[in-house]
């Protein structure tokens, strides 16, 4: 691939010596959508106005097309926001608030006519020139900012959890229509939100972050399926996570059972972090399953039946699945070698899954 | 609780406002339109065409219009570095600024006389540091320091108002987009807080263009403002039919500034009538 679009070389940030930001670095490529997920207070919003300009960090550089613009103001980088609330200016309608940024660069009437009836047609809000900003629904005002940053052709947009004020259905049609405004102005957007739903569904990349590091960065599938630690794993989705000891490669025992699994090089009788996701564990009759337990726990839950299944060490295993087992029943645990995920144990406390009970 | 027993609450306001609003307006209007006799007179109001009344509203109108902008000026940055502040500091600073308001306003202005008398405390620091003494006592400059001195919360009190409301991100926004400090300012700033400027502008010129206090006490007798030759007409001269004559004008003199600033505040938050 070719050269990163923005680089951020350790960057540290502290707000009344708080350490928000310690020593991050971060590369984004062009033309992808990358995504600061993590908890409120993990430091992906300050990353984020470190981009933009908002904030000055306080060792660290920001790398932006080779040149250094730690110290460049705002209004003289390549790259526009699309902010929290929307942060549409009340005094002016929606054309005005579109021609902003351009009337500030001197464009002329004609071109900045055409750029407002191109950015309303990409949102899908044509006509809506003179509606006053009040007039408009939160999704609409949602639209009118990404229209009014984008008609600026930044090289980056930079959006602070744009759907948080959205209700869910809208959120999802949002997403999608980021996501092809994405393909068809071909730009580079960092995406920062806490939703990991959001997140895996928009997202080239996902960086995923908490207590000012970086946890785990990768694509969508790798991240859900294959997470470093115990953060990242109970932080994205649901998931089991309980102590087991990797007797040898592709063998770890959990509470005294064994499950052949697909991870290697831990080495000999290490105990380790074992991750299984609810929706790959198989319930089967007591004898055919690896572990017994008894379902504890029932909902209906729409897509499938959410279960507990305590085993008789008192863990309380959490299963996804279309069949239903009812309360009081005996049951198998099975688990397929490769739905089983292997992570060492967080060597420190900054890598601990605190406080991540979303 | 009923809509009948929810009503009485009202009679207190209405009352005070028929009491001391409605007949006292009421009086100056019938006192204005007739002679000494109780006949019907436009003599009262015409007599504002006279040179010495015109000279003294015009007098008004100017020393007024002075006051309004230097408090302006002074109050929108201080209003903007409040704003920075943050609330807890902020609050407390404007404590501080309108902690003198807590003080009888007439103290306040006979203190400015004491310091700006020509053998008075600013003047004996002056000659003590052997640097020329000034001599604004009993002029117009002394009147606007006084207004200025007096009336400036009012302005800063309703900008600063409207502007901690304004989000942080509205601003970024506009940088984001490109515009430096000054276009910030002329594009959102201002357009944002115009409500707080508007009421700001009416809380001090309204006053301003009245008062006769500090016009007496810091302009001397040489200087009349209208407001001092309405008060002379119902004290010294007891021409009340004269002084109810000049006090309608200067209320449509008034009347014609609010209604001039209300047609560039579209909102309407900041109207005061």
């Amino acid at each position: 691939m070719n050269q990163p679009l923005i680089d951020l070389v350790s960057i540290s940030k502290s707000f009344d010596n708080m350490k928000i930001l310690d020593d991050l670095n971060l590369s984004v490529k062009e033309n992808t959508f990358v995504t600061l997920l993590g908890p409120s207070g993990c430091g992906k919003t300050t990353t984020l106005r470190i981009i933009g300009g908002f904030e000055t960090p306080d060792t660290g550089k920001v790398i932006f097309g080779g040149e250094n613009i730690t110290y460049l103001p705002p209004n003289k980088r390549q790259l526009n926001t699309v902010f929290q609330k929307y942060a549409l200016f009340p005094h002016m309608n929606i054309g005005e608030n579109i021609a902003f940024g351009l009337k500030i660069k001197g464009k002329s009437k004609s071109y900045i006519n055409d750029k407002i009836k191109y950015a309303l047609k990409l949102v899908n809000l044509e006509g809506f020139e003179n509606r006053s900003v009040d007039s408009l629904s939160g999704g609409q005002q949602q639209r009118i900012a990404i229209a009014r940053a984008i008609v600026n052709e930044p090289k980056v947009l930079l959006l602070d959890e744009p759907l948080g004020a959205l209700d869910l259905k809208l959120r999802q049609d949002m997403q999608y229509e980021l996501i092809r405004l994405k393909n068809e102005l071909g730009i580079t957007f960092i995406y920062v939100t806490h939703d990991q739903e959001e997140a895996l569904t928009m997202s080239d990349t996902i960086v995923v972050m908490n207590q000012g590091y970086i946890q785990q960065m990768g694509t969508p599938e790798q991240i859900y399926n294959e997470p470093e630690n115990a953060f990242v794993a109970d932080f994205i989705g649901e998931s089991n996570i309980v102590d087991g000891i990797m007797i040898q490669d592709e063998l770890v025992e959990i509470f005294g059972a064994r499950f052949a699994c697909v991870d290697k090089g831990f080495g000999c009788n290490k105990p380790v972090d074992v991750v299984i996701r609810p929706e790959d564990i198989d319930l089967v009759e007591p004898e055919a399953g690896t572990l017994q337990g008894i379902v504890t726990h029932l909902i209906f839950k729409g897509v499938h039946y959410e279960m507990e299944v305590t085993t008789p060490d008192g863990y309380e295993w959490l299963v996804h699945s279309t069949d239903l087992f009812p309360v009081g029943k005996k049951v198998g645990i099975h688990v397929d070698p490769f739905d089983i995920q292997i992570m060492n144990k967080p060597a420190s406390e900054d890598e601990e899954a605190v406080g991540v009970n979303e | 609780m009923n809509r009948l027993s929810k009503k009485y609450f009202a009679l207190p306001c209405i009352v005070w406002m028929i009491g001391f609003t409605v007949i006292p307006l009421l009086m100056i209007f019938y006192y204005g339109l007739t002679d000494k006799t109780g006949a019907f007179t436009l003599s009262n109001i015409t007599a504002i065409a006279t040179a010495e009344h015109a000279k003294a509203l015009f007098l008004s109108l100017g020393l007024s219009l002075v006051s309004t902008i230097i408090c302006l000026l002074l109050a929108y940055p201080l209003a903007m570095i409040l704003r920075k502040k943050g609330v807890k500091a902020g609050s407390f600073i404007v404590f501080i600024f309108i902690l003198p308001m807590w003080m009888n306003f007439l103290l306040r202005t006979m203190a400015w006389q004491t310091l700006l008398e020509k053998s008075g405390v600013i003047n004996g620091i002056l000659s003590a540091l052997h640097l020329p003494e000034i001599a604004i006592i009993n002029t117009p400059w002394a009147i606007i320091l006084g207004m200025v001195y007096n009336f400036l919360p009012f302005m800063v009190l309703p900008i600063y108002n409207v502007l901690i409301k304004i989000d942080d991100n509205t601003i970024n926004a506009a940088k984001d987009l490109g515009a430096n400090e000054f276009q910030t300012l002329i594009k959102i700033w201002i357009p944002l807080s115009l409500p707080g400027i508007i009421s700001g502008i009416t809380m001090v010129f309204v006053p301003a263009l009245t008062t006769f206090v500090i016009s007496n006490l810091l302009g001397g007798s040489k200087i009349l403002l209208i407001g001092n030759v309405i008060e002379q007409e119902f004290t010294k001269g007891s021409n009340w039919n004269l002084g109810s004559g000049l006090s309608l004008v200067l209320m449509l003199f008034i009347l014609i500034s609010m209604a001039l600033i209300a047609k560039y505040d579209k909102s309407g938050e900041g109207a005061v009538f």
